[in-house]
């Protein structure tokens, strides 16, 4: 029999209906799959097995009763550790929050243990998600599970690492700039990052909280269509989430991507991309006119601009959001002295990392007197322009075909200078900005690592991507590949 | 480039305790990143009115109803310190 951490979430989910396996069996698999494994990808900051068994025994109960079940009852998964978790520890890669408990749990943790899943641990990040290849884990790296020398991409990269190794079915990350598809994208894995207003934010710990949205990593669309299923909708505590309804994703798999107009973004073949990335990414895109859309090209003329204007507009609201952490209310605390602007300034020296405290200089100084005008206001009129730039785009085609990541998986520790790092998501952050949807989907690989595709719809357009996505992969089966060297 | 007397004065408004190391640091890291955004003064905004969000929505609102919170000795369990319920900070105010 296949072992069965390879099942897709679909196919376990057939099994548990039809009770020829058990949550608990299943879940077993995948604990065990951590103890074999988990040493050399460090993919989790939290195993939380015995919650996982416990949650297993009951997704059993909920099934042997007959009861309606969803699609991801008694299905193993992995949380971002950004997401709050009622009593259990959600630290956001941060010193700041090593020792956190939420005293309430994300909705998205509402909506997913009311459909019985099973959490296996929270997972490795980028310290708040301020990254792109989980090295600024204030614990330790997680290595990508093709190549454990190189990087899982980020912020998300504990989230992607452990659905490539086998460790979860499926798990959820959170994408400001591109931290759900770039990881995907250098781990073989489908990643969407969902439009703006699309998922509820309450309760994923706040970094730019215009351009923040959760979603999912899976090894296939469909699975990747049931887990962004279970968390989409309108929330009251989240004003931002949007009321249109959701509709059945996997409803529009017909497997067939004949007679859709899909546009190639001219400005997206930027220098400092891989020569085998683009390759690869423009045979993909000859491999669905092959199958019967109609590729145009497309200008999406202010994508020069996205990268700057992301780190103007992101750095600024991560300082606005970050002021909470002074050590007064929860979260690491300076005891050293008595006065007050010390204990403050000392707490965010120590709690915070490199990167963070970059990022809260960089959006203090773009938000100062004096410079408002020059650099928040000037990022807030290109974000207008990016973003009519996809409207105008979109009224055209119905999908964006691109690049994910400039690179493959590239090794830890080659990139050490952050605005280099910051490249990584050119392709990813004008997504971001406009706050339409996207998807990173496996596309190949180069030399053995994986090259990813990205998707992009309109606002609400998850049901075509995703059924784009869904078709080629019938046709291509990168999808199906394992990291060998595990 | 920014100056030394910038990343001093950005820090303090940030309330972010640096060494004279970090200044250092900080003021070479920022400048690179700088300039390499300066691109962003190129584009032309003229008639562009800034976007500050995302969302598709405007004035969501809600029924002003008081809802369940939690007791405080559960929203103070994450506290570095407190007493009686309450959060023990050191003295705002100066003097005696």
């Amino acid at each position: 029999m296949t072992e069965l951490y390879t099942l897709t979430i679909h196919e376990a989910a057939d099994l548990l209906r039809q009770k020829k396996i058990s949550s608990v069996e299943l879940t077993k698999a995948h604990l065990n799959r951590i103890r074999a494994v988990e040493d050399k990808v460090k993919a989790f900051t939290l195993v939380t097995d015995d919650l996982a068994l416990q949650q297993a025994q009951e997704a059993d109960k909920r099934i042997a009763s007959g009861a309606d079940i969803s699609p991801l009852t008694g299905i193993p998964i992995a949380i971002k550790d950004v997401i709050c978790t009622k009593d259990i520890l959600t630290t956001a890669g941060s010193r700041m929050l090593e020792h956190f408990k939420p005293p309430f749990n994300a909705t998205i943790m509402e909506k997913l243990n009311a459909a019985n899943i099973v959490m296996v641990g929270k997972t490795n990040m980028d310290e708040f998600a301020m990254g792109s290849s989980t090295e600024n884990s204030a614990f330790f790296n997680t290595h990508n599970p093709w190549d454990l020398q190189r990087a899982p991409g980020g912020s998300s990269g504990g989230s992607a690492a452990a659905v490539a190794a086998g460790m979860a079915m499926g798990s959820y990350g959170s994408d400001t700039g591109g931290s759900i598809r770039q990881p995907a994208s250098l781990c073989n894995l489908v990643g969407v990052k969902p439009t703006y207003g699309r998922v509820s934010r309450f309760g994923l710990i706040a970094f730019g909280s215009s351009l923040d949205q959760i979603g999912p990593f899976a090894r296939n669309a469909r699975d990747a269509a049931l887990l962004l299923q279970a968390i989409a909708g309108k929330d009251s505590r989240d004003a931002t989430s949007s009321p249109n309804p959701v509709p059945d994703y996997t409803a529009s798999f017909t497997g067939s991507i004949k007679g859709m107009k899909l546009g190639v973004p001219q400005e997206y073949w930027v220098e400092g991309t891989q020569p085998e990335v683009i390759k690869i990414v423009r045979a993909n895109i000859e491999r669905l006119r092959e199958m019967g859309a109609e590729i145009v090209d497309v200008s999406l003329p202010h994508t020069k601009y996205g990268v700057s204007a992301y780190y103007i507009i992101a750095p600024a609201e991560a300082s606005a959001n970050l002021a909470r952490y002074d050590g007064v209310k929860y979260g690491y605390s300076y005891r050293e002295t008595d006065d007050m602007w010390e204990a403050m300034e000392k707490t965010r020296q120590y709690g915070f990392g490199a990167e963070v405290k970059r990022r809260i200089m960089l959006g203090t100084y773009a938000l100062s007197s004096g410079y408002y005008d020059a650099y928040y206001k000037q990022a807030e009129k290109v974000r207008s322009l990016i973003t009519q730039d996809f409207e105008q785009a979109f009224a055209k085609v119905d999908a964006l075909v691109s690049p994910a990541s400039p690179t493959v998986a590239f090794k830890l520790g080659e990139i050490s200078d952050p605005y280099q790092m910051y490249l990584q998501d050119v392709f990813t952050i004008p997504a971001n900005l406009a706050g339409i949807s996207g998807v990173s989907i496996p596309g190949g690989f180069s030399e053995g690592l994986p090259v990813g595709l990205q998707l992009l719809g309109p606002a609400f357009g998850e049901e075509v991507i995703l059924r784009i996505a869904d078709a080629f992969e019938r046709e291509t089966q990168y999808h199906t590949q394992w990291p060998h060297n595990l | 480039m920014i100056d030394r007397k910038t990343v001093e004065n950005v820090a303090k408004l940030a309330r972010l305790g640096m060494s004279e190391e970090d200044v250092t640091t900080f003021q070479q890291q920022l400048s690179v990143i700088l300039e390499n955004i300066k691109i962003l003064q190129d584009a032309d905004v003229s008639g562009v009115s800034p976007t500050a969000h995302a969302s598709r929505l405007t004035s969501v609102m809600r029924a002003d109803v008081p809802q369940p919170s939690y007791p405080p000795e559960v929203l103070l369990a994450n506290a570095p310190d407190q007493e009686d319920n309450s959060l023990k900070v050191n003295a705002v105010l100066e003097g005696e």
